[in-house]
Formats: C-alpha cells, sequence, structure tokens
C-alpha cells in the first residue's frame, strides 16, 4: 500500500464508525451475557482458602477480651486474626479521616463491625470456626441521634479526636459542620407575604447493588501482594491498604475485577485489607465474598437526615429568603461525611435564585452504622425537602406548582448562596416545561372495556387488595440541583494512557487507565473518545490496575468529565505525536502536511477539507506512540468555614421528574404509575447509555420514595433488616414506565460540552413521587420511604 | 458426598460436596460455571436462576443432592439451549441426536476469548442479543439469572405483553436499569423470534 497523498490519488476519507454521540453497545456486553465476565466474586485460585470476617453483635462496647483458641483448633482453619495481629502501628483507615479500625480495638462503636478474621479451606469451615470466637462485650450506652450525641454526659464515639475538623465543630460527637450565610434572611423575611416552615425525615438508604463486596489477594513471591477487587477507585483503596499492611504501594498491585454495581458504597474498603492479611498470614491465596446479610454492614448508606426548612415568598410568588438546618446521622465513622455537609449545605437552596440565606448542615457521630456516599451525595436529602417547600409555597400563594418553580428558577448567570455564578446553560424552567408537556397517562388502566379489572396494574398488584374502589390518582413535580465531580478544592485529577500502534495491518489504540468500571458504561465511551479523536476503528480497553496513574474515584458523575477528559486529552497528545511523525516522514508528498489543519479519520490521515494525506498505516510503520498524562479540570476551593463563600463546585447537573401514581387510600398502597424525566447532558457521547443512567437513577428515587430503608433500633442501634426479604428496592412490578426527553445544552468548559449525568436524576425523583402521593391523599407526609401506616393514619 | 447430574447437557459428577452446600455453590465453586451469581443466597433477587428439568429455580436455594440425577441449564448453556429448543432440551427429552453440549463445547465456553466487539458476535441465543442491543446490561450482575427467567418466559409465551413481562420478571431484581430496557430487550427478543417463525 502506497501513499495516498499524490494529487492524483485524493479521494474522501471515510468517517470513523463508533465515536462520540453515537449509540455504541458495551464492550464486555457479550461476556455479560454469556456469564463469563469475571465478577470479584467469581475470582478462583489453585489452593485458594476463604476467609470470613467475624462481626460485633452490639453497636456500642467495650471488648474486655477474644479468645481464639478453639476456633483456630478447628480442623480446615488455616489463621485467626485481631487487632493484636495488625503487623503496623497503622490500625486504622478512612477516606478523609482515618478513624475507622482494621478490627476492632477495645470497642466496638456499631452493629456489625469487623472484629476478627478467619480463613479456612471452606467457606463453611470459616463461617463455623468464627462463631467459635468468644468475645467479652461490656455494653455502654447507645448515642443514636443529635440529643444524644450532644448531651452534657454524653460519651465520646471518637476520644481524642484530632482531624483537622475537629476545630471547626461545636461538640466532638460532630464530624464536621458547614454554615452557608449569605445577606440577612431575617430581614428578608420580613418582605415575604407568607412563610411555610417543615420538618423533614429521610430514611437510611442502602446502596444494595447486587454484587457483593469480594475480592482474592494472591501472596506474590517479593512479600507483597496482588488484589483483585471490585471497588470504584483503585487507588484510593491502594492509599489506605499499603500502611495497615506495612508495604510499600509498589508491593501492593491492584486490578479491579468485574464490578456488581456501586452507587457509592464501594468507596471505602470492605474486605480489602482483611483479605490481604490473611493471604499474607498463610502464604496463600484468600478469597472473601460477603453474602447479603453481610453485605448491608459491609459498607456504609446513605445519611440519614433530619431537616427544618424555612421559606417566604412575596405575594407574586418570588422567593424572599430560606432558612434551614439539616442534621445528618453519619453513624460511626466518618467515611465521606465531611464531604456530604459541604453538599447538603452548598445545595441546600435547589436550583432556584434566593438571595438570603442562612443554611446550617452538619453530621453527627453516633452509633448508627456508619454512613458515606451514595448517588446524589448529600443533595438527595436536600432536595426531598426544599421540593416539598415548593409544593407548600405553591398551594399557600394558589399556584401552580410548576408555574412557582419556573418563576424562581435559576439560570445560567445565577449567583448560588456560596457566591459561585454558575456560568453555564442551566434549564431549570424548560426542564420542568418539558416534563409537564408530556400527556398524562389514561386514568383507570387496569379497566380495559367489558372485562374484569386487571389487578396487576393496581396497588398491591397481584395481592388482589382492591379492584379501583378506593384508589385516587396525583401527580407530582420536582427539580434538582446537583454537582459533578469532587468540590472544594479537592486535586481531582485523572491519567490516562493512549498507545497507537498497527497490528496485522490495521491502526489500532489501546487505553489504560485506573477507571472503575461499575456499570456505568465508561469503557464504553473510551473507546467512542478515541476512535472520534484517533480515527481507528479497532480499540482495546486495557484492564483497570494500579500499574497506571491514578483515575479518580467512579463517583460524582464525574468519570466521564474526568477520565474521559483524560483519554480526549490524552488520544489528542497521541494525535499531535502521529502527525509529527507523518510530516516527517511524508511532509513533502503533499503542502497540506506544513498548511493545513489535520485530522485522523477512518484510519488515515485527512485535512479539514477531507482531503486524504496518508494511511495511518505508513505513517507509523512498526512504531508505536504510548503516552500517558494526566488531567486536571478547572481547580474549585474549599468553603469559608463561617460563611460558606466559595467557588466550591466543578459543574452542575439538572433533572426534573414528573410522577404520576395511584393510591389505594383504604390500604396505603402506593403504585407509581409513571416517573417522567427531563435532564439536561450537556453531550449525549451515548445516548443509550445515558438513557439508561436516567432511567436507573430514577427508580432508586423511587425506591427511596416508597420501600427502601434500613431501620436501625432506636434503643439498641441494631439493624433489623439485613436482607432483600426485608429491605425492599424496586422490582420491575414496582417501576413504572420512565419516559426521558435528554437536553443537551453544552458546558463550555467541559470536554465535548458534557454534564455529568448518573446522579442528578436520583434528586428530583423522591420528591416528585412524594408529592404525587400528597396530591392523591391531601396528606402532609414528611419523611421517606411512605409506608402503608403514613397513608392510613394507622 | 458425591452428586451426578446433568449441567448444560453434559454430565457432571462433583465429589466432596457437604451436604448442605447448595447447587448454586457448586455449579460456581465445583463447576467452573460462575455465570449463575451469588447476589443474596436468600431466594430474593433471581440472579442465581437457573433451570432445573426446564423449571426456572433460584440455585441458592436448591440443595445440591437435589440436582441428583437432573438436568440443569445454566446462563453459560443458554445460547445452545435456546438453539435445541424446538428439537429437545433438558428435561423434556432428547429426540435428536445432537442436543445437549459436548465436552469441547462445554470446555469453549469457560475459555472464549472475548474479541472486544460486543453485538456482532455469533452465538448467542435471541434473547442474549436482545439483551446488549437493548442496552439492558448495565454492571450485569443480574443479567444471567434475568436472562434464564425471561428465556423460559418466552418458551412459554411468544408474545408476551408488558403486563406479561413483568409479572414474570418480578421474581429479579437489577439495581442499574430502572428496568425499562429489559423490558425493551424482552420485546425485542419476541418481535425477533416472531419475525423469523
Amino acid at each position: 500500500m502506497g501513499v495516498t497523498g499524490s494529487p492524483t490519488n485524493i479521494k474522501q476519507g471515510s468517517k470513523t464508525k463508533g465515536g462520540i454521540g453515537e449509540s455504541t453497545l458495551r464492550p464486555d456486553g457479550t461476556l455479560k451475557v454469556t456469564g463469563e465476565f469475571a465478577y470479584s466474586s467469581d475470582m478462583w485460585h489453585e489452593d485458594m482458602l476463604w476467609g470470613f470476617t467475624l462481626r460485633s453483635t452490639t453497636a456500642h462496647a467495650e471488648i474486655r477480651s477474644i479468645d481464639i483458641s478453639e476456633a483456630l483448633a478447628t480442623s480446615g482453619v488455616y489463621s485467626v486474626l485481631t487487632y493484636d495481629d495488625l503487623p503496623t502501628e497503622m490500625k486504622n483507615y478512612g477516606l478523609e479521616i482515618q478513624d475507622t479500625p482494621v478490627l476492632a480495638h477495645g470497642k466496638v462503636r456499631h452493629h456489625g463491625e469487623p472484629v476478627a478474621l478467619v480463613a479456612a479451606d471452606h467457606p463453611e469451615t470459616a463461617r463455623r470456626a468464627a462463631a467459635k470466637i468468644k468475645i467479652d462485650y461490656v455494653e455502654l450506652p447507645v448515642i443514636t441521634d443529635e440529643a444524644s450525641a450532644i448531651a452534657p454526659d454524653a460519651l465520646l464515639v471518637h476520644e481524642g479526636r484530632d482531624d483537622h475538623h475537629i476545630g471547626h465543630v461545636p461538640h466532638p460527637n460532630i464530624v464536621h459542620r458547614q454554615p452557608i450565610i449569605r445577606g440577612d434572611a431575617d430581614e428578608a423575611a420580613k418582605r415575604a407575604a407568607v412563610i411555610v416552615t417543615g420538618d423533614y425525615v429521610f430514611g437510611m438508604q442502602d446502596q444494595a447493588f447486587l454484587g457483593p463486596e469480594s475480592g482474592l489477594a494472591v501472596p506474590s513471591e517479593d512479600g507483597g501482594v496482588d488484589l483483585y477487587v471490585a471497588t470504584q477507585w483503585l487507588h484510593s483503596d491502594l492509599r489506605q491498604i499499603a500502611p495497615v499492611l506495612g508495604l510499600p504501594e509498589d508491593k501492593v498491585r491492584m486490578t479491579l475485577s468485574g464490578v456488581g454495581g456501586a452507587f457509592g458504597g464501594r468507596e471505602d474498603l470492605s474486605m480489602q485489607i482483611h483479605a490481604c492479611l490473611l493471604a499474607l498470614r498463610t502464604g496463600k491465596p484468600v478469597k472473601i465474598v460477603y453474602n447479603r446479610f453481610e453485605s448491608f454492614f459491609g459498607h456504609v448508606h446513605r445519611h440519614p437526615a433530619k431537616l427544618h426548612y424555612e421559606h417566604g415568598a412575596t405575594k407574586d410568588g418570588k422567593l424572599t429568603h430560606m432558612k434551614c438546618r439539616i442534621v445528618l446521622d453519619g453513624g460511626a465513622y466518618a467515611s465521606a461525611s465531611p464531604a456530604v455537609v459541604g453538599n447538603a449545605s452548598s445545595l441546600a437552596v435547589g436550583p432556584y435564585v434566593i438571595e438570603d440565606v442562612d443554611i446550617e448542615a452538619l453530621a453527627l457521630y453516633t452509633n448508627n452504622p456508619p454512613c458515606g456516599a451514595m448517588r446524589g451525595f448529600g443533595a438527595v436529602q436536600a432536595c426531598f425537602a426544599y421540593e416539598a417547600q415548593m409544593d407548600k409555597l405553591a398551594a399557600k400563594l394558589d399556584m401552580d406548582p410548576v408555574e412557582f418553580r419556573q418563576l424562581n428558577a435559576m439560570t445560567q448567570g445565577t449567583k448560588l448562596p456560596t457566591g459561585q455564578v454558575c456560568d453555564s446553560p442551566a434549564p431549570v424552567a424548560e426542564l420542568l416545561r418539558l416534563v409537564k408537556s408530556r400527556p398524562l397517562p389514561p386514568e383507570q388502566q387496569w379497566l380495559s372495556a367489558g372485562e374484569d379489572a386487571d389487578v396487576r396494574a393496581l396497588p398491591g398488584g397481584l395481592s388482589n387488595t382492591t379492584h379501583g374502589e378506593g384508589v385516587v390518582r396525583g401527580v407530582g413535580y420536582a427539580v434538582g440541583l446537583k454537582n459533578v465531580g469532587f468540590s472544594e478544592g479537592f486535586d481531582d485529577y485523572s491519567t490516562a494512557r493512549v498507545r497507537m500502534e498497527v497490528i496485522n495491518g490495521e491502526p489500532v489504540a489501546t487505553v489504560h487507565t485506573a477507571m472503575a468500571e461499575v456499570g456505568q458504561g465508561g469503557v464504553t465511551v473510551h473507546a467512542q473518545i478515541v476512535r472520534t479523536e484517533l480515527g481507528v476503528n479497532q480499540v482495546t480497553i486495557h484492564p483497570a490496575d494500579t500499574q497506571v496513574g491514578s483515575a479518580g474515584s467512579t463517583s460524582a458523575s464525574r468519570q466521564t468529565y474526568m477520565t474521559g477528559g483524560a483519554v480526549k486529552n490524552t488520544a489528542e497528545a497521541v494525535r499531535e505525536k502521529v502527525l509529527e511523525i507523518g510530516r516527517a516522514k511524508l511532509g513533502t508528498y503533499h503542502p497540506a502536511w506544513a498548511t493545513a489543519e489535520l485530522l485522523l479519520e477512518g484510519g488515515k490521515v485527512v485535512t479539514d477539507g477531507g482531503e486524504v494525506l496518508a494511511d495511518l498505516v505508513d505513517v507509523l510503520e512498526d512504531e508505536a506512540v504510548d503516552l500517558e498524562l494526566e488531567w486536571r479540570h478547572r481547580p474549585t476551593v474549599a468553603f469559608d468555614l463561617v460563611t460558606g463563600q466559595g467557588d466550591g463546585h466543578v459543574q452542575y447537573s439538572f433533572a426534573a421528574h414528573r410522577a404520576v401514581v395511584e393510591v389505594d387510600t383504604e390500604l396505603g398502597l402506593v403504585k407509581v404509575i409513571e416517573l417522567a424525566v427531563a435532564q439536561d447532558v450537556g453531550k449525549a457521547l451515548n445516548p443509550l447509555s445515558v438513557v439508561g443512567q436516567i432511567q436507573g437513577g430514577t427508580t432508586q428515587g423511587l425506591g427511596v420514595a416508597v420501600m427502601e430503608e434500613i431501620i436501625v433500633d432506636p434503643k439498641t442501634a441494631k439493624v433489623r433488616n439485613p436482607s432483600f426479604t426485608d429491605y425492599l428496592i424496586p422490582t420491575i412490578l414496582d417501576t413504572p414506565t420512565i419516559p426521558v426527553d435528554v437536553l443537551e445544552l453544552a458546558d463550555e468548559h467541559a470536554p465535548y460540552g458534557l454534564r455529568g449525568i448518573g446522579e442528578a436524576p436520583t434528586l428530583s425523583s423522591t420528591p416528585a413521587v412524594l408529592s404525587a402521593i400528597r396530591n392523591a391523599t391531601g396528606l402532609e407526609l414528611n419523611r421517606t420511604p411512605i409506608r402503608p401506616e403514613h397513608i392510613t393514619a394507622t | 458426598m458425591r452428586v451426578n447430574f446433568t449441567v448444560n447437557g453434559r454430565p457432571q459428577e462433583a465429589d466432596d460436596v457437604w451436604e448442605g452446600e447448595s447447587l448454586l455453590y457448586v455449579l460456581r465453586e465445583r463447576m467452573g460455571l460462575p455465570g449463575s451469581k451469588n447476589a443474596c443466597e436468600q431466594g430474593e433477587c433471581g440472579s442465581c436462576t437457573v433451570r432445573l428439568d426446564g423449571v426456572p429455580v433460584c440455585s441458592c436455594l436448591v440443595a445440591a443432592g437435589q440436582a441428583e440425577g437432573r438436568e440443569v441449564v445454566t446462563v453459560e448453556g443458554l445460547a445452545d439451549y435456546s438453539k435445541h429448543r424446538d428439537g429437545a432440551h433438558p428435561g423434556t427429552g432428547c429426540a435428536s441426536s445432537d442436543c445437549g453440549t459436548s465436552l469441547d463445547a462445554a470446555k469453549r465456553w469457560q475459555s472464549k476469548p472475548t474479541d472486544g466487539r460486543t453485538g456482532e458476535a455469533g452465538d448467542l441465543s435471541p434473547i442474549q442479543q436482545a439483551f446488549i442491543d437493548a442496552g439492558a446490561v448495565q454492571c450485569g450482575f443480574c443479567t444471567p439469572g434475568l436472562l434464564v427467567a425471561a428465556d423460559e418466559l418466552l418458551e412459554q409465551n411468544d408474545s408476551p405483553s408488558d403486563a406479561d413481562i413483568r409479572e414474570a420478571l418480578s421474581g429479579n431484581l437489577c439495581r442499574c436499569t430502572g428496568y425499562e430496557k429489559i423490558l425493551d430487550a424482552v420485546r425485542l427478543a419476541a418481535a425477533r423470534q416472531e419475525e423469523t417463525v
């Protein structure tokens, strides 16, 4: 094949298929539908042992003694470890504050805290041996809410705190506190024609990802360990694991194994250190797989919250002021609580223009289960409350709730309570218009002419609890505001390695990042980005591991922006290198090499006018271009700890919902008929995946509205429902049709103009459903999830 | 104890099975067939759904010993099972000589390399292909169980209504997709099935 750049040989270049904007299919799809995709719980190694974690049966107690002798003597048991066996001075870990013990020492602070580890030749042997470990607990009083946390005689959940938040909190049982004060809310309240207040309760939600916490640790000959695990951020895990093991980071090699969902629940460590400790101690590969019961104790949950809000509005419907106090229960360990507090406070006002605000958000230390990251991250709880307030105000002013929201909606250029100006499109009013303008689903769909009711379409479904009598319909709206990416001055970067070479006569690109693919489809868009930037059809995605720089976390709706941005940026640099090589080799064949804007398309070098200058195969020959670069978004700053001012967020995203529900008022059963959603995604890199994310996020919001809650006994702080029998997540029967409208208003600061999408739909889904239930029943309903007894008042 | 049964058309025996082991454990940890997933191990999520003599069951709730002498089809065998549906398949007897799966084919399932070009690979059952095409796979952990359940639905009912699909799949939890694309996938597979008839 010769050079195609001679003037007689010019032809139109062909577009590369599968670039951005197309609904390219998942590269791991075939493996996932055939059962061959290796999830972390599928890992297997010859001569492998099974690890098991013994967990505390009480929420708050001193540990007098631990007797492992009987467990250790059990046939088939290779090792039993407790706190005393930890190899270094570093015995804790944590995302922001290193307050979480690898194994409990001296004290347990929540129900289900890991106390001891067992490795055995069969999982049942390990479980039975663990049951023989004798622990002498001395029960302590439990701290379960704000009153018990800051009571004068309250025990400190963490005595001798020395983290940097401690200087800014009024009590050591408060993890972090963030006020945001702007203007004078009390003065502004005097201009209000109506003022509404409300107290709201948001229940503890669980991520309930389906793939259990699991992984395989394999000791290596150099004294290190190879860990195959499902996580959201390999490098964050590594940073926490290595010091506890007493190993340098390069001796802990981590590879991402298949992740069965995450939703924030894999930001914190679970079995990682435990498996490594057992593997290093026994010299054998150790696999740990949590069952569902243990999974409910093995990861942090969404912060339950108590929220007090006050809003005022003029008689024309303009918001005058907002005051709120948001108390988040962080549970026994800090996890991501400080950042959740930052989000809850800075997004507490929602997508509305309010000049005068007085906001306070804080997270408590209690003996409840630890809470941390979950999809929506602090913004969810606030949205639930401020949207209820918007409905209350509209009702009091006798205005349409959507028009009232539109009247107060923020737009591009709005200054948020933190002082940060939203400098990209903010189509809040338009998103509400889109969901409102959809035709409503027909009423009484359970009736079809001349036939009996199809009970499957009724609240209660096949339980056959009603044939339509006592069933009323309601419609509700909500809209939310979510930040994208890590905020408050965090050095939020991502790294990508892109290699381009000729293999078997074809130009091929390889992408290597440490991005955790948790189901969101990052691997799909990385290939699309590379096809777009490098004009090759064949793109291989290298497994994610710690042999390449950090990609940051797969959370905060940030991965397509951040690692997608890193892949784009690195691919552009690879393209420049390729063009340099081309100019050096072939530049004399055609003047356009020196003068034109050159692109890579369809395996060729083309001018921006479409003239083909060369085949990539001829440019590269047997050279490979291989670059690894870090990429950053524009910087943010920490919020001022007194006023809350500061450009703390990277980007904002917006979604609106309209919920249509039917409620059996006699039994208090709710059926959500339709949950329409409109979201601005900036640019849909993969429309199919975008819609999938929006529908998935919407369903998690629906879940917390009507069924999902981890119930913690207020007297003992023990978890009552750690199973899929008792912690309910929506089934296909609980989930309605979810029509989606996607707007693509580019954010000029983001790669391709894109906007993070994963979280925003979770925010407004919950308050929309609640609003619809209130609309149907006329009840106030100020908590989530709504249970039958709240509707029937029994 | 020893358990003898047929998995995806291939006779298997498992030795040293502890009496309390589930069929799911034996499939995953002893047979090297991890396609059936372990999400709740309480029969609540459907991720471990397999067909036992043709009937969809949660394999986590079946004691391994109960599978003695019976036919099991897992997601790994779904494509082959679906191919032979019209002739014969495990549970309804074997009328033709090409039913079941050869040892070679069984090995292929476990080691087949990916070409990284989802959607273009052959040898998938219609429901598997439809799940890929409709975007019904995200994290994919629920997918094997849903595929087995949906395949059985389509076997019983070649043009299910949405209410039928919801009813049939109500025992399978999915946390990622919001189910809409799973409905799309089943509708797509049903429509394609009709086209080919």
